[in-house]
């Protein structure tokens, strides 16, 4: 098993990082003089890598580690010390996250990112809903989600790096503006902004940390359960509830469509477990409305994707292909705003 | 006028050869982009069997909503317009009954597999 996809979307193709420079800092992590072996892409754009490789002491001692890093930053790229800050207040707070190890320098000559632990365990979301070594998991996966969103929540905001705050009419306005820009009609999408605008909750009376992309596919999931939790880049500061309803949106689900939460798991499961975490009492209409923004904003982003290809920024079959799947996240649009999910 | 195979003909051919003689003999990230490019071009095969009576379907929907004819495209982009202006709020069911058919179209080229058995056409 693997911790991150081996992306099908393969990761472009870019310089191995330096085995010399990788061993110092890893040595620096670690606290023993260690060699590199078995580096390998995990996952990836032109902006973001991610590499897995063993630090391996002389007497024999193996240690996973991973390194992220912008290679050369440019605009747009997220900041890499900010996502170190955040795991590390996310595992100081108890969110299950891998251990962050060393934040690069400048002098490191790696570009800018940071070294965490290897979790072992699954990420590919069709193999957590369907392999039998997550067969015992399976049941527990809602409830693990609810407890740890409460405690992602509570992480204290003094501990946290700068972050930007995002409520919900922000965000309807801004993927209305982002959809503006491909000039498409989308008659389902406006259907869809207009009962977003109408129905978005008050924001937040003190807003939380918010993961941004708490969704089956970020998670390491090992025969006992969730492991960690990846991906924060986009982390901000906002309503709670929208981790909630993201992973609730049918596109997470992978076909499992009955089961709400990530394909796994039950909305009463989910919502139990974050109040008994201290969450606090969330309505299923409240985590409703974010699985409505959340399927229109991930119908965007395919929308997005497409032109990426079209406007030959990136050429790529794939790519391409997703502006026709527009079409799914439409008709589970429509689905939500009749009141389903 | 041309001769057999046609169009949708043609690509079922080359889908199958991908599908039948690339993907076994591929792994990885190229397997899967084979995939992928099989997959689209069922989506044309789809398109060019079924879509032209979609197109005319969603069109005369569009026209009786807004009241005037026009290609199918731009009766879709107006609609979007006043969908967001808000000029057809008293006529929403219509609204939502014609783009839940217009998306069921969609759907039936793009990914048929997708629609519930009872909206499947």
């Amino acid at each position: 098993m693997q911790i991150r996809r081996a992306l099908a979307s393969a990761p472009v193709a870019a310089p191995h990082p330096d085995p010399d420079a990788l061993a110092a800092v890893a040595s620096r992590a670690i606290g023993a003089e260690v060699t590199i072996e078995a580096i390998r892409r995990l996952s990836g754009g032109a902006s973001r890598e991610t590499w897995a490789f063993d630090a391996c002491t002389p007497a024999g001692g193996r240690h996973g580690l991973v390194l992220r890093r912008d290679p050369s930053r440019h605009a747009g790229a997220s900041d890499r010390s900010t996502e170190y800050r955040l795991l590390a207040a996310a595992g100081a707070a108890g969110v299950p996250v891998p251990r962050v190890r060393a934040l690069l320098e400048p002098a490191d000559g790696l570009g800018s990112g940071f070294l965490m632990d290897r979790v072992e365990g699954e990420t590919i979301p069709r193999r957590i809903l369907r392999d039998d070594a997550f067969a015992a998991a399976r049941p527990v996966l809602a409830r693990q989600c609810g407890a740890i969103a409460a405690a992602i929540h509570a992480v204290p905001a003094g501990s946290l790096p700068p972050l930007p705050v995002q409520d919900a009419a922000g965000q309807v306005a801004q993927y209305r503006a982002l959809l503006d820009g491909f000039g498409e009609p989308h008659p389902a999408f406006e259907l869809g902004l207009r009962w977003l605008a109408d129905h978005a909750p008050p924001p937040p009376e003190r807003p939380a940390l918010v993961h941004g992309d708490f969704r089956n596919g970020n998670l390491v999931v090992g025969p006992d359960g969730v492991r960690a939790v990846l991906d924060w880049e986009l982390a901000h500061l906002g309503d709670p509830v929208e981790d909630l309803g993201w992973l609730c949106v049918r596109s997470w689900r992978f076909g499992n469509t009955a089961r709400v939460v990530g394909g796994f798991g039950d909305l009463d499961d989910l919502l139990d477990a974050y109040a008994a975490a201290g969450g606090g009492a969330v309505d299923a209409e409240h985590v409703r409305y974010w699985v409505a923004l959340g399927t229109l904003k991930w119908g965007v982003i395919c929308i997005a994707q497409a032109f990426t290809h079209l406007s030959g920024t990136v050429r790529s079959v794939e790519l391409a292909t997703l502006g026709r799947r527009v079409a799914e996240t439409e008709w589970d649009l429509l689905d939500v705003l009749d009141g389903g999910w | 006028m041309q001769d057999r195979p046609t169009a949708a003909e043609l690509v079922a051919a080359v889908r199958e050869w991908i599908e039948h003689d690339v993907v076994p003999a591929t792994e990885g990230r190229l397997a899967f982009h084979a995939r992928v490019a099989a997959n689209a071009l069922g989506i044309v095969e789809r398109e060019l069997t079924a879509d032209a009576a979609f197109t005319a379907a969603q069109r005369e929907r569009a026209r009786a909503l807004l009241g005037h004819d026009g290609p199918a495209a731009e009766l879709e982009r107006e609609l979007a317009a006043r969908i967001r202006d808000g000029s057809l709020d008293g006529r929403l069911d219509e609204v939502r009954e014609h783009v839940r058919r217009t998306v069921r179209e969609k759907l039936a080229v793009a990914n048929p597999g997708y629609l519930p058995d009872a909206a499947r056409p």
